[in-house]
């Protein structure tokens, strides 16, 4: 299928990235390039194949489960904000959302 | 090792980091303190100075990942295997250099320019570790830690003459790595020596509670494998690899070594691995659908870069990431945006994680035959910077003989096998079972027994 420059923007805007003209047009080439290189996966007949769930090893799945839930100390508000572009009054603030 | 060994790093690294570009931090007061502390450890790495990629967190240090959106973002925590690195003893020296948010296979991706090849500085190491590949082949440290999502140890450590390994998933604690792509990315290890390997491996491998994805399998003694008894041995050769794409030379080499493990008593099988072909389609998909999912947390609120003159919310997440992301991460992010997207999930990421289903049952079947496989780590020795740049898919290609060992969750291990005639380092991969570590260290070492890669690049910080 081919991909537009209108599939692109949706896509950017989906990603939240806000990208110039020019990095439109070379980003649609590429990824269009790219994806009709994958797509050659569909050369391959994957019915009745389960889909693997993360490289997962027999091992790792039996891990791979909740735990019981326990209190524990945190980093605290002072830490947890030290790297924070800008806080203010214990809180992350950012520009107005309406 | 003492602090002599923790001063003589961190000289070597800043004497040599002007021309290599190989560390964004280091921490030269803090190295030499922590040098004298450790010299009442009786930690397996007692003293010994350690390089970790920048996508890892140490507390008191930045994590830059490469990328201007995190800048000198300086992380409350340390890693779990940083943890467990310090416990038994390891100096951490600094923080090196990487493709940005580990996304490339050069090390030209990071925001804070390119690594240079220590064997040659117009060549690029290799990505996306290449940073702590380049400390380790130029003699700066004897040990590095770095991350492997498709290849970004292995395929570095055999661009610059180490020894590279990625572990089973599950193996090593994800906690504190940044995240890349969740089922795929790994902690792996760099070093000269196979014994430093060995027992750096053993220290930060194991059960992490921090991180689900660590699996309760018993951690062994990983030095007891380094035995030289390769009696009844059986290594899988997959000649249909050895075809279109890889160079001559290296080629050659990887037979050669081939070879040299016939002579050791080691039984060469021919195995078949009829999907690895699909691999990097498969690869490309997963990794860039994972990556857009982790990366969203970077919108310019908690931690790192805000842009500028954007008063309302949204556009400050655009303009943040717009500004803060280089261009491979921005494509990586649109490309997994776009095969998540409603429609299409179907006919890629769901088809992704099918075929991946085949490459992981292809191992299975393979290792039926074999203990291990042996493959070219990358497809050509270090190409030059600036070489691949502008063709995103050629430089994917890269990751061929590696990204498998990801999809599959198995361990991969890359060992230095020779130069080539421009006297750029050749390396050869050995993928094993889930959990066969010890079944690729004794083949390592034994192979290094009788071919020791003595061979020394240009820049090389040798000892006063």
């Amino acid at each position: 299928m081919p991909i537009t420059e209108a599939d692109i923007a949706k896509v950017a805007q989906l990603a939240h990235l806000e990208l110039a003209e020019e990095e439109l047009k070379t980003f649609g080439t590429q990824i269009a390039e790219i994806v009709a290189y994958v797509e050659q996966l569909n050369e391959l007949d994957t019915t009745n194949v389960e889909p693997a769930i993360g490289g997962l090893t027999p091992e790792g799945a039996q891990t791979n489960t909740s735990r019981d839930d326990e209190i524990e100390g945190s980093l605290g508000q002072k830490t947890a904000l030290a790297e924070a572009p800008d806080p203010a009054a214990g809180h992350f603030r950012v520009p107005k959302v309406l | 090792m003492s602090r002599r060994d923790v001063e003589f790093a961190v000289n070597a690294a800043e004497r040599l980091n002007e021309t290599l570009n190989a560390f964004l931090e280091i921490d030269r007061d803090g190295a030499l303190e922590r040098a004298a502390n450790s010299e009442k450890s009786e930690g397996v790495l007692a003293g010994v100075p350690v390089a970790v990629k920048d996508n890892i967190c140490v507390q008191g240090m930045q994590a830059s990942c490469g990328s201007r959106i995190l800048g000198d973002y300086h992380p409350p925590y340390n890693a779990t295997v940083i943890e467990r690195l310090v416990n038994a003893g390891a100096v951490i020296v600094g923080k090196t250099n990487c493709d940005e948010f580990a996304m490339g296979s050069s090390n030209e991706n990071s925001a804070f320019g390119p690594v240079k090849n220590p064997w040659d500085t117009t060549r690029v190491p290799g990505g996306s570790s290449g940073g702590s590949a380049a400390a380790v082949a130029a003699g700066i440290v004897p040990i590095a830690i770095g991350s492997d999502t498709g290849g970004s140890v292995r395929q570095p450590a055999s661009l610059v003459g180490v020894l590279g390994l990625k572990p089973t998933y599950g193996r090593n604690s994800r906690y504190g790595l940044v995240a890349f792509a969740s089922s795929l990315d790994q902690v792996g290890i760099f070093a000269r020596d196979i014994g430093d390997m060995a027992r750096t491996l053993g220290a930060i491998a194991g059960r992490d509670r921090h991180d689900a994805t660590t699996a309760d399998v018993p951690v062994p003694d990983y030095t007891a494998a380094l035995d030289g008894n390769l009696k009844g041995a059986r290594l899988g050769f997959p000649s249909a690899l050895f075809g279109k794409g890889l160079d001559q030379e290296v080629g050659e080499a990887v037979k050669n070594a081939v070879a040299v493990y016939r002579e050791l008593g080691a039984e060469i099988v021919e195995v078949e691995l009829p999907n690895a072909g699909y691999a990097i389609a498969t690869y490309y998909i997963i990794a860039t659908a994972e990556a857009s999912a982790n990366l969203a947390r970077f919108d310019g609120v908690r931690y790192g870069f805000r842009a500028e003159d954007a008063p309302e919310l949204r556009q400050m997440y655009r303009k943040t990431r717009e500004e803060g992301f280089g261009a491979e991460v921005k494509r990586r992010i649109m490309l997994g945006t776009y095969v998540l997207s409603a429609g299409y999930y179907d006919a890629y990421y769901r088809k992704a994680q099918q075929v991946r289903t085949l490459i992981k049952n292809d191992f299975l079947s393979a290792f039926k035959n074999c203990d291990a496989i042996i493959t070219p780590t990358a497809p050509t020795p270090a190409f030059a910077i600036g070489e691949k740049v502008d063709d995103p898919l050629a430089m994917y290609l890269n990751d061929i003989y590696t990204v498998t060992a990801n999809l599959a969750g198995i361990p991969g291990l890359s060992v230095p096998c020779g130069l080539s005639s421009q006297r750029l380092p050749i390396g050869f991969q050995l993928l094993g079972p889930y959990w066969s570590e010890p079944t690729l260290f004794k083949l390592a070492h034994a192979y290094q027994q009788v071919r020791p890669f003595t061979e020394r690049p240009a820049l090389y910080a040798s000892q006063p």
